[in-house]
């Protein structure tokens, strides 16, 4: 189902946790919330589950009006970060109980229900383990039981609050694949809540930035990281170097040389040049380009990470080089920017 | 391998700090001159007596009706506790409203209200003649100098057992717990009656186990409030004082020691599902 | 409290559906709360309202006449001398048995812990009971202490060992789920610095369980002043001699005589009070430092 969210306002006794938000989630999509912690991620996937209510604004479930309703009524999935199992019950149990709640008019059989809950947790990897307690699971076999839990009401949409933010590297790798693999399988309209944003960019179909309460940017993995539209976005997801750069005739000026990039249709005067570490070429000579001393080289995994110190005033520049290029210290190395992007303030 | 088999019955793990013996011995001394003797003194002369002296004490009719009073009236006492327990507790923990302080604190009377002055403030309160007495006895309820007012005063003792063990259990309840039942369409009712309540049953059945031990062997606070009829509202621990006050050594030592093998085995029963409880679910109390 | 969070916001008329959702109905929460005040009032409030009222019915002045009474003189003081030995015997005790137990571990720890819980599980009759089979006239002790002039029963003595025999655990149960949570690092870190077992515990240990030893000793000299039925079964209710506060009301009570019965009454009162109010600051003040376990 599409979920409208239409010029959201949230206040927390006067302080503002959404700001006039409005977000459009299509049918079957998959969408992650990325932001630091206070950016208003989890009050924005609360407000769309009924378990907060605006101060202003609207909430659609497709052409319904969500607001007038309560949580109970909305038909959501919520997988909480930490898990919020029913610790009394089995697996079982607890898979069936939003099936075994209903009033008699709407709940499906006991033998349907067992069916139904059995299913579930076939998908979900965990047959066999029906008749555990929650204290007996590990980690991420909880997190399972609760997508399954969630997901046996059949949602109007599935909601998860940093889903895998309890489990340790290796458990979340494994689920982050895995819940990719169920959505795809079931086409649940899906929101999710992370800081991560490695979770959020392999994840999603499309990746909503947030900060201070506002939505930053909205778009596709690609987008996101290849096009920020904002110095926030830039800075928050991946490296990024900012050099204060002058823009003179269509050309960018470090004090008082060119480096080579040129900037058409920029208009004149200062601006903060954005660029990722390695979107640089290399270059011999002088003229047109940055150039540095190596202050500090270290080797990551695939690339060679080298620290320049270029003169100046926020002197220090991070490129990424392919791991053959040796660099000793304090030799010079002379580079150019190939995308970036400039921010005025 | 001599070293392995040493280590594997080592009395105690290994530990820098010092004072072990000095503490160990002090707390075993003084628990063998305290509790240990005395208590094997009890043992010793009731085995004494011989089976079946022990048995026709154990079988006489008023001592049977003494102990069906105590454990009856303790059952009820603690059955009440349980459900206003469960409430004050709830009322404390979640709503907000003035005096609650006080109340909370007040909770705590039972514990230091000496109980020869619960006695006998339980009484004046519930006589006929008394505060509340007098507006029921019009409609025909008699409370004090009936078994009922011996449910009356085993409340009061055993009121913050129930409190105080299901308080602090019901204070961690995740709120995402809540939320997330309600996420997966239960109502406040359901959401209370199948998700929060089970969830604090192994607390309740500790505070019931504790006010039902309290109220067995409670004294101070019902002999006056009973009447002490004779196979009417004779308490098991009363009868073992009249009996020692005619000298009736072996009665008295029989009553004792009934009643500690039904206490002992009710708190090993309770023990052991607490254990499963805790095995089973991850938790206890 | 989060779930006042939610219902404080009451501009938005959406705020009434989130409230739904997570806290009860306004009419089930005022019937639950009207529910327990009643309850609390007819347990709890209105028997110590019966106390003072009763004591003051004919008016100050023979509420003080009643109190200087020598019997009620003598009844206070035999209660501050039990309460004065009992309570440091069971202090010592317990910090003995805590330290044993929470900073070791050794086999039977458990088994031990029971122990030390027994007499919470005794009737206090009972716990009078074996010290009269104990040292009673017709007990093995009995005829080698008369011959020795030795009075146990029916003195100061055996009113002593009952309240001790009852107050038993109080000390002990609140220091062992504190220092266990406090863990040996502490200690550990004193030793290696040379400090010695002694020093440790007084410059290490005290200062970390100084309010949960405190609270233990309150609730210890609660009960210990209060106890009745262990000490009505020892002491002989020999009136100006064995009597404690809690045995005089008993007396003054059955002859009748309520003003006096509920004179005495109030002053046991009053200590409850102060031990409630102490409590109270304690938990407010250092509920940190109090054991995590609320229980008794």
């Amino acid at each position: 189902m599409e979920v409208r969210v239409q010029n959201i306002r949230k206040e927390f006794s006067r302080f503002p946790a959404l700001n006039d938000v409005s977000l459009d989630i299509r049918s079957g999509e998959l969408i992650a919330l990325l932001g630091p912690s206070g950016s208003g991620k989890t009050t924005l996937l609360r407000l769309i589950a009924g378990l907060e209510s605006p101060t202003e604004g609207t909430v659609y479930f497709g052409n319904e009006d969500a607001s007038r309703k309560t949580v109970q009524q909305r038909n959501i999935g919520f997988v909480f970060q930490h898990y919020a199992l029913f610790r009394h019950m089995t697996v079982l149990d607890n898979v069936s109980f939003g099936l075994t709640i209903r009033p008699s008019g709407r709940r499906p059989a006991k033998a349907e229900i067992r069916k139904r809950a059995l299913e579930l947790l076939d998908l979900v990897q965990l047959s066999g383990l029906e008749k555990r307690y929650p204290a007996q699971l590990s980690g991420g076999q909880r997190q399972r039981v609760a997508l399954a839990r969630a997901m046996a009401v059949e949602p109007n949409v599935l909601l998860l609050d940093e889903p895998f933010g309890a489990l340790d590297a290796q458990v979340r790798k494994e689920l982050r694949r895995w819940l990719r693999e169920i959505h795809d399988r079931t086409g649940h309209t899906t929101v999710f809540v992370t800081h991560d944003q490695d979770e959020a960019l392999e994840l999603a179909d499309r990746v909503v930035v947030m900060s201070k309460g506002k939505i930053e940017q909205i778009g596709t993995p690609d987008e996101i990281y290849d096009t920020p539209n904002s110095p926030f976005v830039f800075g928050f997801i991946g490296q990024s170097n900012i050099l204060p750069v002058r823009v003179e005739n269509g050309q960018l000026w470090i004090k008082d040389h060119s480096i080579g990039v040129s900037a058409q249709g920029e208009a004149d005067g200062p601006a903060q040049l954005y660029f990722r570490p390695h979107d640089i070429e290399l270059l011999e000579g002088n003229g047109g380009c940055i150039a540095g001393v190596v202050t500090v080289t270290r080797r990551v995994a695939g690339t060679r990470h080298v620290e320049l110190d270029i003169g100046g005033a926020n002197s220090r520049v991070e490129i990424e080089l392919p791991p053959e290029k040796v660099t000793s210290d304090h030799s010079r190395v002379a580079f150019r920017p190939t995308r970036w992007k400039l921010f005025r303030d | 391998m001599t070293a392995r088999t040493a280590s594997l019955w080592q009395f105690r793990q290994p530990s820098v700090i010092p004072g072990f013996g000095l503490a160990l011995g002090v707390t075993l001394s003084w628990l063998i001159l305290i509790i240990l003797i005395p208590l094997s003194g009890l043992a010793w002369r009731s085995s004494a007596l011989g089976w079946s002296t022990f048995w026709a004490l154990a079988t006489d009719q008023r001592t049977i009706n003494a102990l069906r009073i105590s454990f009856g009236t303790a059952f009820v006492a603690a059955l009440v506790n349980v459900v206003f327990g469960v409430i004050l507790a709830w009322v404390l923990v979640r709503y907000r409203f003035p005096g609650k302080r006080i109340i909370d604190a007040m909770v705590d009377l039972p514990f230091a209200l000496p109980t020869a002055v619960a006695g006998i403030a339980l009484t004046t309160l519930y006589a006929p003649n008394g505060w509340i007495g007098s507006l029921l006895s019009p409609l025909g309820i008699k409370i004090a100098f009936t078994p009922i007012g011996i449910v009356f005063a085993l409340v009061f003792v055993g009121l913050p057992f129930v409190v105080r063990t299901v308080q602090p259990i019901m204070e961690e309840i995740d709120k995402e717990v809540e939320e997330a039942a309600a996420t997966l369409g239960a109502n406040r009712f359901q959401t209370i009656s199948r998700v929060l309540l089970p969830g604090l049953a192994p607390a309740v059945l500790t505070g019931f186990a504790l006010a039902f031990a309290r109220g067995v062997g409670e004294y101070g606070s019902v002999i006056f409030i009973a009447g002490n009829l004779p196979y009417i509202s004779e308490i098991a621990p009363l009868l073992i004082v009249i009996r020692l006050e005619e000298f009736n050594y072996p009665a008295a030592t029989a009553i004792a020691a009934v009643m500690l093998i039904i206490s002992f085995a009710m708190l090993l029963i309770i023990n052991m599902i607490q254990a499963w409880s805790r095995r089973r679910y991850g938790y206890g109390a | 409290m989060a779930h006042d969070a939610t219902t404080s916001q009451t501009s938005s008329g959406n705020t009434e559906l989130v409230r739904v959702a997570t806290s009860e109905h306004r009419l089930a929460r005022y019937t639950l709360i009207g529910l327990a005040l009643c309850f609390v009032a007819l347990f709890l409030v209105l028997p110590l309202a019966a106390v003072f009222r009763e004591a003051l019915r004919n008016g100050p002045g023979e509420f003080l006449t009643v109190l200087s009474d020598p019997e009620t003189f003598a009844a206070i003081e035999l209660t501050l001398l039990v309460a004065v030995i009992a309570v440091p015997l069971n202090l010592v005790f317990g910090i003995a048995a805590a330290w044993a137990i929470a900073k070791f571990e050794f086999k039977g720890k458990a088994f031990l812990t029971t122990l030390i819980d027994l007499p919470f599980s005794v009737s206090p009759v009972i716990s009078g009971l074996v010290f009269v089979l104990l040292f009673g006239s017709h007990s093995l002790l009995g005829p080698w202490l008369q011959s020795h002039g030795i009075q146990i029963l029916f003195a100061v003595p055996g009113i002593v060992l009952a309240t001790v025999f009852v107050t038993f655990p109080f000390v002990a149960r609140e220091l062992i789920p504190l220092m266990q949570e406090q863990g040996t690092s502490d200690e550990e870190a004193a030793l290696s610095l040379g400090a010695s077992g002694w020093q440790t515990f007084w410059y290490v240990t005290l200062p970390n369980i100084k309010w949960g030893l405190l609270y233990g000793v309150l609730l210890c000299n609660a009960r210990a002043m209060g106890e009745f039925g262990a000490v009505s079964v020892v002491s002989g209710h020999i009136r100006g001699l064995t009597n404690t506060m809690p045995l005089q009301v008993e007396i003054l009570y059955n002859e009748y005589n309520f003003v006096a019965a509920f004179a005495v009454a109030t002053l046991l009162a009053l200590l409850a009070l102060v031990t409630l109010v102490l409590k109270s600051l304690l938990e407010m003040k250092y509920s940190a430092q109090i054991a995590a376990s609320r229980r008794h």
